[in-house]
């Protein structure tokens, strides 16, 4: 299946991806022939085949139990904010957006 | 001292008294430093840390040995494993002065049991890729030939143990990043079953697919770490509540009445011949030491690579969606509007090979195609899945090469994405299984590369999978 300039665009859009004019023509190019390639998965009758789940292997019962509602100590404000690019008095800020 | 020291080794000079944490730290920094400018395996050198931390064990370490299985034992993770305020860049831009406020599980049972963390390994950008090239800080270079590739994406971690810097190392395995390496640098690398090793404080590429494993020069250092990392983690709901044997202690070497099973379709078209000669001949060894060669099939071969990449491309674009520019990491400058501060933060954060899977993902994922592309995969994934436990109702385990060739040279593939993922037929399938396997070495090409031998285990059975790779190791 051929992947355009303009489905490349889009899928950058739902991505999150600005991306520059050299960067869409090499993906749109390389995307198409990963995705020609993904097509052979088409040669394989699925009709009747569950996708794929999680599998319970091993101890799952006791793996996956809930703790009790206790209230433990968490990273707090000052070291969840010291990683931030720009905190502000407590805060992440981010543009303006109203 | 010789080049390459074993656990075993370094315990044996702490009891002697020939030898220090101290001392023994500072030789290990001291090669790091020195190999690390033709190398370029490491992103951070914990050096004061590190120094500390042995210089604390000095006086104690001759009863520390008998006590704590990794004490005193310098070890390397990979950058994608946080150690709490050590710079962990995930071989990113986007995460290139962050430092963690945790430490991983995985690198904390390490510190438990006594190792000393001296280093941070340079890896693929958020584990994407089979060569270490796509770091943002550079390529790393296979200590054999430095002309070649270490593989990848773990390739920090493998020249690590394989340059003879550190006994072990960690790495990540999300579609072979732990074996693939390993079998290209000529050690041993783990990749344990899905839910053994928590993942708390590893950067998740495709959660159901990634795990943590060890490197190593020899099984025996391997079944040492992997007993140490392994177990249940409250903060990691994937890991499984199941007992932790000392796989040590699981190494008798006596295969007598093992089923191994050769799949005919991991020996055909594609595969290097002398890579096929080379585990060929480790099979008829395997056959020698006692263990029964049976015939099993794993009949879906040949779509592994576009299941693959289908599923680990659609986790990594939701994944990857925390790198905003908001919380942590790297933020563009002077954005007009939120939504130019995502979209710059990341193109200018991420490199090529993440933002080609990023799209790819998206892609697989968007409206009017996931069916066709997302929910085919999980489909025949559930067809690989049980292949693999129909394999093991016939075997115990299964033999396949490791990779299809040997290393390759720096920039051989590095422009045609598809080609390079090809090459990792034989491992993505571990991990859409779920199952355990290790790469270990079992020859060299005629220009002098190593090759892997690959063992796959059920399910948890990681005991019989290593007593396997030890027999065969002997």
């Amino acid at each position: 299946m051929p992947i355009t300039r303009t489905e490349v665009e889009k899928i950058a859009k739902l991505a999150n991806l600005e991306l520059t004019d050299a960067e869409k023509d090499s993906f749109s190019g390389q995307l198409a022939a990963i995705v020609e390639y993904i097509d052979q998965l088409n040669e394989l009758d699925t009709a009747n085949v569950a996708p794929w789940q999680p599998r319970s292997v091993g101890n799952a019962a006791t793996s996956h139990a809930s703790r009790d509602d206790v209230v433990e100590p968490s990273l707090g404000q000052e070291t969840a904010l010291a990683q931030a690019p720009e905190p502000d008095e407590g805060h992440f800020t981010v543009p303006r957006v109203i | 001292m010789s080049n390459k020291l074993t656990i075993e080794e370094i315990h044996n000079l702490y009891e002697s008294g020939d030898a220090t944490p101290s001392e023994i730290v500072r030789t290990t920094l001291e090669k790091i430093e020195a190999d690390n400018e033709r190398l370029n395996a490491y992103l951070t050198i914990n050096r004061e840390n590190a120094s500390i931390a042995a210089t604390a064990m000095d006086a104690d370490i001759r009863s520390a040995v008998k006590t704590k299985p990794l004490a005193g034992i310098p070890v390397v993770v990979k950058d994608n494993l946080c150690a709490a305020r050590v710079r962990t860049t995930c071989g990113s831009q986007i995460l290139g002065n962050y430092l963690p406020p945790y430490t991983a599980t995985a690198v904390k049972k390490l510190e438990d049991a006594g190792a000393i963390l001296v280093a941070k390994a340079n890896m693929d950008e958020f584990a994407m890729g089979s060569s270490t090239e796509n770091s943002a800080f550079g390529t790393v270079r296979n200590p054999i030939n430095t002309d070649y590739v270490p593989g990848g994406s773990s390739g920090g971690s493998a020249v690590a143990v394989a340059a003879g810097h550190v006994p072990v190392s960690l790495g990540s395995d999300t579609g072979g990043s732990i074996r693939q390496p390993a079998s290209f640098c000529g050690i041993v690398g783990l990749k344990p079953t899905y839910g053994r090793v928590s993942r708390f404080g590893l950067v998740a590429y495709a959660s159901s697919l990634d795990q943590i494993g060890p490197f190593a020069t020899s099984v025996k250092d391997a079944a040492r770490v992997l007993t140490a990392i392994s177990g249940h983690d409250r903060h990691d709901s994937t890991s499984v509540n199941e007992p932790v044997p000392d796989y040590l202690s699981a190494l008798t070497g006596d295969i007598k009445g093992l089923r191994v099973g050769v799949p005919p379709e991991c020996f055909g078209e594609g595969l290097d011949s002398e890579v096929k000669a080379s585990v060929e001949a480790a099979i008829t060894r395997l056959k020698d030491r006692g263990a029964e060669i049976v015939e099993v099939h794993l009949p879906h071969t040949k779509y592994v690579v576009a299941v693959y990449y289908l599923i680990a491309t659609a986790e990594a674009s939701s994944n990857l969606a925390r790198f905003d520019g908001v919380r942590y990491g790297y933020r563009t400058e002077d954005a007009r509007s939120l939504s130019e501060l995502y979209r710059r933060t990341r193109d200018e954060g991420f490199g090529a090979e993440v933002k080609r899977r990023i799209m790819l993902g998206t892609f697989a994922l968007s409206s009017g195609y996931y069916d066709a592309y997302y929910e085919k995969a999980q489909r025949v994934r559930a067809m690989l899945a049980n292949d693999f436990a129909e394999a093991f109702n016939k075997c115990d385990v299964i033999a396949t090469p490791t990779a299809p060739t040997p290393a390759f040279k720096v920039g051989e593939k590095s422009d045609d994405p598809l080609a390079m993922y090809l090459g990792d037929i034989y491992t993505v399938t571990i991990n859409l299984a779920g199952v355990p396997a290790i790469s270990i070495p079992c020859g060299a090409s005629s220009a002098g590369l190593p090759i892997g031998l690959q063992l796959i285990g059920n399910h948890f059975d990681e005991a019989r999978l290593l007593n396997a790779a030890f027999a065969y190791e002997q």
